[in-house]
């Protein structure tokens, strides 16, 4: 079976402006060599330290940029532009602030081209997979910020794309949301079958999310190890974050990213006019 | 089955209990005791300061004599008839600038070589008066309407463009980034993230334009006209008509407010969805 996504050495190079005291327009590389197959309902999760080239990583998969170098596969067939196959959750909710919540779901809808009279319907059934049946007519302006991220996951599932890409879309949540998120996110998971790309920065979110973890090393981004997670089963209600599995494999990863961490400290303070 | 109980909803909804409302309307009765004050009382030493001599009353009647006199011309039609003149003309004036500078806007707005290009002389008509155009106009196009209602479409356009410009290109960068992923086509995008995001800047200039509109078509209306509120109160003025000239005058300030609640409203039907004040989108 072929991988569902498969990144083949991709590299990832942005021109830089002229800074004051490096002299001459440089480039960047924020991505170099990754090769990494996901299969299809897998849920990965990338970790890396700030600045690695994640969210590079992700856009390439939309199709919101193109690789430098190599090729990134979606079926076996190179990615040559966003599409409905793919559906994105960002970080800062992207939500239509002057529609309600179920005109942000509609949207979507409206893009991939469903029939008006299903998208009322389509809208409403993902509204309350997410948790949100009763909310259908707010702004999100009247929706905290956890509710808010739920419409952007309902947004992107309802049109019902074979991949799921997250971007950080935790990160500015309260630690409590952010955990009942992470629950609720797995269940639909497993309810729904997507194979999910999720990025971030937080270990922990990692372990508990991730079927597999790749670490990204800093600044040039390249692959540093990749770490299937295995702690054990899950019966809902037990407090996996607790676990011995879930300690180890947090430090697994943590001891591969400390040094990535003070890697990039030292090359950012190397880097900085004096 | 859901987690919703660590997450609640940002807005409460008001209990209508009898003494919840009771104090609503005390509250209610406060707040416009509080916004009248103020002008009661400069209503109240415009009536008091020439009748105890403080200031001379051959040239500032008390209010009440004005306020007279505004009713009297108000009964007898006079009033209506250069209201009627002053709100043709400007509403000619600007509602030819909101046909003309929003869809001009969204234009230069959406391609950026030409805002790039246009941005400069923009900015040099902005920062030139109408006001001071005007003597150029009334050379252009002589001293009757049309001169009147090109001013007023000239002061009116920059500030409906100019925002309307700003509206199209600080619209949220991450909602395009969401349109662009679902590959929106670009007319969609237009008409579905751009347009709906740029109604509140747009309006912003609308409002800022219909007083530009009042503001500098009576001052048209002073320089050469034979009807309109600017006509009504220089005439007077020529003509030793003081009472006149403050009813003139008084008209003025009710037509920019009542204008301006107009706008107001009209800004506020359609940007409801946007965030309440004080509270910050997390």
């Amino acid at each position: 079976m072929t991988a569902k996504i498969h990144f083949e050495s991709v590299g990832k190079t942005f021109p830089v402006r002229k800074t004051r005291g490096s002299g001459s327009a440089g480039k960047v590389v924020a991505l170099q060599g990754v090769d990494l197959e996901i299969p299809a309902g897998e849920f990965a999760v990338v970790v890396g330290p700030s600045g690695c080239g994640k969210s590079t990583l992700l856009d390439l998969l939309a199709g919101l940029s193109t690789p430098t170098t190599g090729r990134v596969l979606l079926d076996g067939a190179p990615v040559t532009g966003p599409g409905p196959d793919r559906g994105i959750v960002f970080q800062q909710y992207a939500l239509l602030p002057w529609r309600t919540a179920r005109g942000n779901v509609e949207f979507g809808l409206e893009a991939t081209g469903i029939p008006r009279r299903e998208r009322a319907e389509r809208a409403r059934e993902f509204l309350a997979l997410v948790g949100l049946s009763g909310f259908e007519d707010r702004h999100p302006h009247e929706l905290s910020g956890g509710m808010r991220q739920r419409v952007a996951i309902a947004r992107s599932l309802a049109y019902d794309p074979d991949v799921l890409l997250m971007d950080e879309p935790f990160a500015a949540l309260d630690a409590q949301t952010r955990e009942s998120l992470q629950d609720e996110l797995l269940r639909i998971w497993r309810r729904t079958g997507k194979t999910v790309v999720f990025i971030t920065h937080s270990i922990e979110e990692a372990v508990f999310l991730g079927g597999r973890v790749a670490v990204l090393t800093s600044r040039p981004g390249r692959l540093k190890a990749v770490v299937p997670i295995d702690l054990g089963a899950r019966h809902d209600g037990g407090d996996v974050r607790s676990s011995p599995e879930f300690a180890a494999h947090r430090h697994r990863i943590w001891d591969l990213l400390h040094e990535e961490v003070t890697r990039a400290q030292r090359l950012e303070r190397q880097g900085a006019p004096v | 089955m859901s987690t919703l109980t660590a997450e609640r909803p940002a807005t409460a909804v008001p209990a209508a209990d009898p003494p919840h409302r009771l104090r609503r309307a005390g509250g209610l009765l406060l707040t416009a005791v509080t916004r009248s004050v103020a002008i009661a009382a400069l209503l109240a030493l415009w009536e008091v300061a020439p009748r105890l001599g403080l200031a001379d009353r051959t040239f500032l009647p008390p209010f009440s004599e004005v306020a007279r006199e505004w009713w009297t011309m108000l009964a007898g039609g006079e009033l209506t008839e250069h209201v009627e003149a002053s709100l043709i003309r400007s509403g000619a004036g600007f509602g030819l600038a909101v046909l003309v500078a929003v869809p001009l806007g969204l234009l230069i707005g959406w391609y950026r070589p030409v805002a790039d290009l246009l941005g400069p002389l923009l900015e040099l008509f902005r920062n030139t008066a109408a006001l001071a155009l005007l003597p150029v106009f009334v050379l252009l196009l002589g001293i009757g309407e049309t001169s009147k209602i090109s001013i007023v479409l000239y002061a009116c356009t920059w500030p409906i463009l100019l925002n309307t410009i700003s509206a199209v290109r600080t619209v949220d960068p991450t909602l395009l980034k969401l349109a662009r992923s679902m590959g929106l086509p670009a007319p969609q995008v237009f008409r579905k993230v751009i347009l709906p995001s740029a109604v509140p800047t747009v309006f912003t200039g609308i409002r800022l334009a219909g007083a530009t509109a009042i503001l500098v078509l009576v001052a048209a209306e002073m320089i050469g006209a034979k009807a309109g509120l600017g006509y009504l109160i220089t005439s007077s003025q020529y003509n030793f008509a003081i009472h006149r000239m403050y009813a003139g005058i008084l008209t003025i300030s009710l037509l920019g407010v009542l204008l301006n609640q107009l706008l107001v409203a009209l800004e506020r039907r359609f940007t409801r969805w946007r965030t309440p004040a004080g509270k910050d989108r997390a």
